[in-house]
């Protein structure tokens, strides 16, 4: 429990909470972000240098903007009424983390040594990624190929025709 | 070679640390090696604003600001005092946190990017195994930061001009990353300070900057146009620019606040310069072999300054362009020459050295882009435009930098002709 | 107290408040987002495993949680265009209004 620790993991859970609390959604957002950061940082601590500044460019830089995006282009004043807060989502959430939780404290993992700093270099990313794990890699550009083209046709205005420009 | 003049600021921090007990020496080394960046880019923001500001006046054949001091020596600081001492207006219907927090955010993101720049030999803040990395995440920060501040002011001009910036800004984020990662390629590591230790080499008497290569020259270029775009420079400077849309995302801003925003747009150049000094510049290293007795941090403040000075006779120079123009140079010509250049490295590095590997590699790059070049030139649509009160007939103009041609129509013709 | 179970109890919390907005919220990028959160937390017990588990060397954790990200990334794509498609129907986002296929 070093103080490092202690205060990433206050931002990214003050963060988070405040994300699915807060009324207005732009706020929900930046909170968010604060949160995501606190998680990056995380990963950062624990030596996952490559995962964490990854993380840092793909939700902060481009998931957030785009959550931004979405919002300001669906946004209407008049729908953010006060909401109904029922409890029956946070209270499951807590059984499920109270479950989790006691799974966790009853393992018997908790005896063994700390491990030494394992050291992940790029260089090491590139290698594993190239030899061992191309096939995932391949197929993740793949799938990232389809939900460009995907995304791109399914949020163009259909009333709008494109094809006929001014002449 | 560790000359001490060389090392000066390397060996006066070891000296003071000496000077501090052991167990607060993690924390006074890392506050000993941020103060210079905290103080000495700030300092380069002021000398730059004044820079820019004679510079842009004699190339619009006037002086610039000359009364404050001797040759406007002074003018930094009256500015800095203007901006200190201005009423700070916040809209009444403004967000008052976001608002507040996107000045500091975009200062403070802006900050945070010197961290992985080698400034000189041994003088890198952070030697972060994924650097380069590091730069493009936090440069995306900025971009957030533009959105808070637009949205936040809660008036029409700024959120326009905020969407605007955002879009050009993630248009550009594309190309200038995939030009960084040609050099990537060839030097096979995303650390900042190897990269530059491999271009500082040299055969006989000439570097191996990464510049000096047919792709090093395209990716520079590519760098250069993307890191101009990033920065909202002229003559990208749509969202922000006076004429068009009344400074755009921070029109609700003013004093101190507006400064942050300023000192933010610079220094986020400044950085980005700094990158592409490190990635195809050579860093610190001296450009020719006699010349290393010169200290690595002069070097690459003398790079510094000369990208600055042109992005000052860029920006004095060219028109502004549209938006519509901009997004299509980003993504329909400096996206795919920036695919073509790693194809192009991938080449460089597979071929063995010499006279006929830049033969192969200039054709690849010369016949691509010409091709490029003039497909996009002949698919443009031109709009004629018939005016209603002018008289006919006048004399045909033609200008390279308008793609509205006037032409002179034949009598009693029904339509005008096409160009 | 091991670290490697303060790092597993906070991803399980991080788990929950996602899985407590993403129950709760009305908009449907509100819930988009917290399936995001959902991710996050998951992706943060593997690099806790790849720390303190077995085998750092084989990076199994950090190419995992590389493939989440981008997973993660192209899906939060995808959902905001249907979602922004789905606005354009019902001009809404309030997911207790889009209860019917029928408008």
């Amino acid at each position: 429990m070093t103080p490092a620790f202690l205060i990433l993991a206050a931002i990214a859970v003050a963060g988070t909470a405040a994300a699915m609390a807060l009324r207005n959604p732009i706020h929900c957002i930046l909170a968010l972000t604060a949160g995501l950061t606190g998680i990056a940082a995380l990963y950062l601590q624990l030596g996952a240098q490559f995962a964490g500044l990854t993380q840092l460019m793909v939700y902060v830089g481009a998931v957030a903007i785009l959550a931004v995006f979405a919002i300001m282009m669906t946004h209407r004043p008049s729908s953010t009424q006060r909401e109904t807060y029922s409890l029956t989502g946070p209270a499951i959430a807590a059984a499920l983390f109270a479950v989790l939780a006691w799974a966790i404290c009853h393992t018997t993992t908790s005896a063994q040594p700390l491990p030494p700093e394992p050291s992940a270099t790029v260089q090491q990313i590139g290698d594993a990624l190239m030899h061992h794990f191309v096939l995932p890699l391949e197929i993740i550009g793949l799938l990232l190929t389809a939900a460009l083209i995907g995304a791109v046709v399914i949020a163009m205005d259909p009333t709008k025709d494109q094809s006929k420009e001014p002449q | 070679m560790t000359l001490p003049l060389d090392q000066l600021f390397v060996l006066t921090k070891q000296h003071l640390l000496a000077h501090i007990p052991t167990p607060a020496q993690p924390i006074a080394s890392a506050i000993l090696s941020v103060t210079p960046i905290l103080i000495a880019f700030p300092l380069l923001f002021a000398i730059t604003t004044l820079l820019e500001r004679k510079g842009l006046g004699r190339i619009q054949n006037r002086y610039g600001p000359n009364r404050t001091g001797p040759l406007g020596l002074w003018q930094p600081i009256a500015d800095g005092i203007k901006s200190l001492t201005k009423e700070d207006i916040v809209p009444h219907t403004a967000d008052h946190a976001v608002h507040l927090l996107a000045p500091i955010l975009i200062a403070a993101a802006s900050f945070l990017g010197y961290a992985v720049l080698p400034i000189g030999r041994n003088m890198t803040l952070l030697n972060l195994n994924a650097g380069v990395l590091y730069f493009f995440a936090v440069g995306s920060l900025v971009e957030l930061a533009v959105f808070m501040a637009g949205w936040s002011s809660r008036s029409k001009y700024s959120l326009l001009g905020a969407m605007r910036a955002i879009a050009q800004m993630i248009s550009y984020e594309v190309p200038l990353v995939l030009a960084s990662v040609s050099v990537i390629m060839q030097s096979g590591s995303l650390s900042t300070v190897s990269i530059v230790e491999q271009q500082a080499t040299y055969t006989g008497i000439f570097p191996h900057w990464n510049i000096f290569t047919p792709w090093g020259i395209l990716g520079f270029a590519l760098f250069m146009v993307a890191a101009c775009a990033e920065s909202n420079r002229s003559p990208f400077d749509l969202p922000e620019g006076e004429s068009e849309i009344i400074a755009g995302y921070y029109i609700e801003y003013s004093g101190f606040k507006f400064a942050l925003f300023f000192l933010g747009e610079y220094l986020g150049m400044f950085a980005t310069s700094g990158m592409a000094i490190t990635l195809f510049l050579g860093g610190w290293s001296a450009p020719l072999s006699f010349l290393t007795f010169i200290p690595s941090y002069l070097w690459f403040f003398l790079k510094l300054l000369v990208l600055i000075a042109g992005f000052i006779w860029v920006r004095g120079t060219l028109p502004r362009l549209r938006m519509d123009q901009l997004m299509s140079l980003a993504w329909q010509f400096i996206l795919p020459l920036a695919i073509l250049n790693i194809f192009v490295v991938g080449v460089w590095r597979f071929l063995p050295s010499g006279i006929l590997r830049w033969l192969i590699c200039t054709i690849l790059i010369i016949i691509p882009f010409t091709f490029l070049s003039r497909t996009l030139k002949k698919i443009k649509k031109f709009q004629t435009r018939t005016y209603a009160f002018v008289e006919y007939p006048i004399t045909s103009t033609a200008s390279p930098l308008c793609n509205t041609v006037l032409t002179a129509p034949i009598a009693n013709s029904p339509e005008p002709q096409q160009p | 107290m091991s670290s490697l179970q303060n790092y597993l109890l906070l991803s399980a919390l991080l788990f929950a408040i996602g899985l407590a907005g993403a129950l709760t919220r009305r908009n449907a990028i509100l819930v988009l987002i917290g399936i995001e959160l959902m991710l996050n937390a998951a992706n943060l017990n593997f690099i806790a495993f790849w720390r303190f588990g077995p085998h750092p060397e084989a990076l199994t954790g950090i190419m995992f949680t590389l493939f989440t990200i981008a997973v993660a990334a192209a899906e939060a794509a995808v959902g905001l265009a249907i979602i922004l498609a789905a606005y354009r129907h019902h001009r809404t986002t309030d997911l207790d209004q889009m209860d019917s296929l029928k408008h």
